[in-house]
């Protein structure tokens, strides 16, 4: 028991390893920052396109979604950080997980998005059509405002996965919190910088989880 | 040639003319060639059983589907060709569907409103008092700041053609604008489309509330099996229908 506590829960080698742990979680927030609007956009546009009446441009999203989808985020961010210098493009790390992760995040959030569209029913767009709406302003007045709010809960899991998912940022040496905190245990040879790190994860996605199962438990009522 | 398809008046001048009208769904013929004519401030009543393309007409009259042949005009201006503004020449088609097919995350007055300042681009003082004056119309001005999950069947049924008239058409078409309803609530509905009606409004209804086809509609047009079998005042296809068809699909409605 004595030595679980010494291993894990070491106050005095967290206390320690906090500011470089604390700065990691600001740079986990800015990948965030960056990644999830970007993601989401790219994924709002994608869905879009993906339900497109034109063949090139529906396939064509269909394509990059499931591309981006099989491709598992670590071995796309090791390709882009790794192999583009090869193909003369010189990249810093924060760059190459911020389009790294904007491609794998897109993909994902266009699959919600794209759910959500489809949940919207036929006669709301046909209802916006008769009063001479264009496409476009139905899309945006009438299906995507339904759109999301069907799929509320699956976007913000989502947005749950990307925080989770920035922690892959270190395998390009990003500097982000688990990146940090690996870093202290190495040289202290002790883990608790990692529970500190986990509970500071905890601590910002604990909000998100109980917002996302009080929307799932009204959607379900 | 084009006058032999309607009795009244010169088809040239009607408000909304069919003429022509073919449409297939894959191999399946829905409309067979549907030549209607409803002049301004007719209400024209469309019967016919289920499956025999009431529907498929009348969302060929705004386009919701493509005709294979066969044109669409109001006032007559066609609704198909090169440089036709659709999105402009739907404005002057108010819709009513039988689902009701309100925007759940708009109250009364945004369901209203939405097309006047998207389509008309008016200002938002200006499109609420003119959405106030439609729900006014249909006795719902009380109710505009309710969401449609708030109101009754019937009441959003009235906010829908609220939503239709707001922008003034020319001519107003009704899917079954009761047949989703409880029956005590098919009253209101049928009473603000007689107010409608009276305001002068061209309307072209599909719907099997024969009582009140047979008091209010001035044309009652029979169709079956994609054509328009027989046509003509309520009193005639009520009383004297000259076809067999009309005969036997009327008999099931007296019992
Ligand atoms: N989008 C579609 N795709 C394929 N077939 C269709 C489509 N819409 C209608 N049909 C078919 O066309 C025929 C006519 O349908 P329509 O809805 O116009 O009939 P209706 O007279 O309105 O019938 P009801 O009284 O049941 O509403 C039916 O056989 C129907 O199955
Ligand atoms: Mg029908």
């Amino acid at each position: 028991m004595e030595a679980i506590i010494q291993q894990f829960f070491n106050i005095e080698i967290m206390i320690k390893a906090l500011p470089l742990v604390l700065k990691g979680l600001g740079v986990t927030l800015l990948i965030c920052a960056v990644v999830i609007p970007l993601g989401a956009l790219g994924g709002l546009f994608a869905a879009i396109a993906s339900v497109s009446k034109n063949r090139a441009v529906r396939w064509t999203a269909i394509g990059f979604v499931d591309l981006f989808r099989a491709i598992p985020p670590l071995v796309l961010l090791i390709f882009i950080y790794a192999g583009l210098p090869f193909a003369g493009i010189q990249i810093s790390p924060f760059v190459a997980v911020a389009v790294g992760f904007f491609l794998n995040n897109s993909a994902y959030f266009a699959e919600v998005f794209r759910a959500g569209i489809l949940s919207v029913p036929k006669g709301q767009t046909e209802a916006a059509r008769s009063t001479g709406m264009t496409q476009g302003q139905t899309l945006f007045w009438v299906t995507l405002p339904q759109a999301v709010r069907n799929v509320l809960p699956d976007l913000l899991s989502n947005v749950v996965e990307v925080v989770k998912l920035t922690s892959l940022a270190s395998v390009v040496s990003l500097g982000e919190m688990l990146h940090a905190a690996g870093l202290v245990r190495s040289l202290t040879y002790n883990a608790s910088p990692l529970v500190l790190a986990a509970g500071l994860y905890l601590v910002l996605l604990w909000p998100l989880i109980r917002l996302i199962s009080r929307f799932e438990r009204k959607i379900d009522t | 040639m084009a006058s032999t398809y309607n009795e009244k008046g010169t088809p040239s001048s009607a408000t909304l003319s069919v003429r022509a009208l073919h449409k297939s769904f894959g191999v399946l013929p829905v409309l067979k060639g549907i030549d209607l004519h409803v002049q301004r401030s007719e209400m024209v009543f469309v019967l016919g059983p289920s499956g025999s393309g009431k529907s498929t007409m009348l969302r060929c009259c705004n386009l919701l589907e493509e005709p294979d042949s066969g044109a669409i005009l109001i006032e007559g201006d066609k609704l198909t060709g090169p440089g036709v503004d659709l999105n402009k020449m739907r404005q002057r088609i108010g819709m009513v569907f039988q689902s009701f097919n309100l925007y759940p995350h708009l109250s009364a007055l945004g369901n209203v409103t939405l097309a006047l300042r998207r389509v008309l681009k008016m200002p938002r003082e200006q499109a609420e008092s003119e959405a106030i004056a439609a729900l006014t119309k249909v006795g719902l001005s009380n109710r505009a700041g309710h969401f449609p999950s708030q109101l009754s069947g019937g009441q959003q049924q009235r906010v829908a053609i609220a939503r239709a008239l707001a922008l003034k058409p020319t001519v107003m078409l009704f899917d079954e604008p009761t047949s989703a309803l409880d029956p005590e609530l098919v009253g209101d509905v049928l009473d603000v489309m007689r107010d409608v009606k009276e305001q002068g409004m061209t309307m072209l209804v599909v719907s099997h509330e024969m009582k009140f086809a047979r008091d209010a509609a001035d044309r009652v047009v029979f169709m079956d099996g994609g054509v328009i079998v027989e046509q003509g005042p309520p009193e005639q296809i009520f009383g004297a229908p000259t076809q067999e068809r009309t005969r036997t699909f009327l008999s099931r409605f007296h019992g």
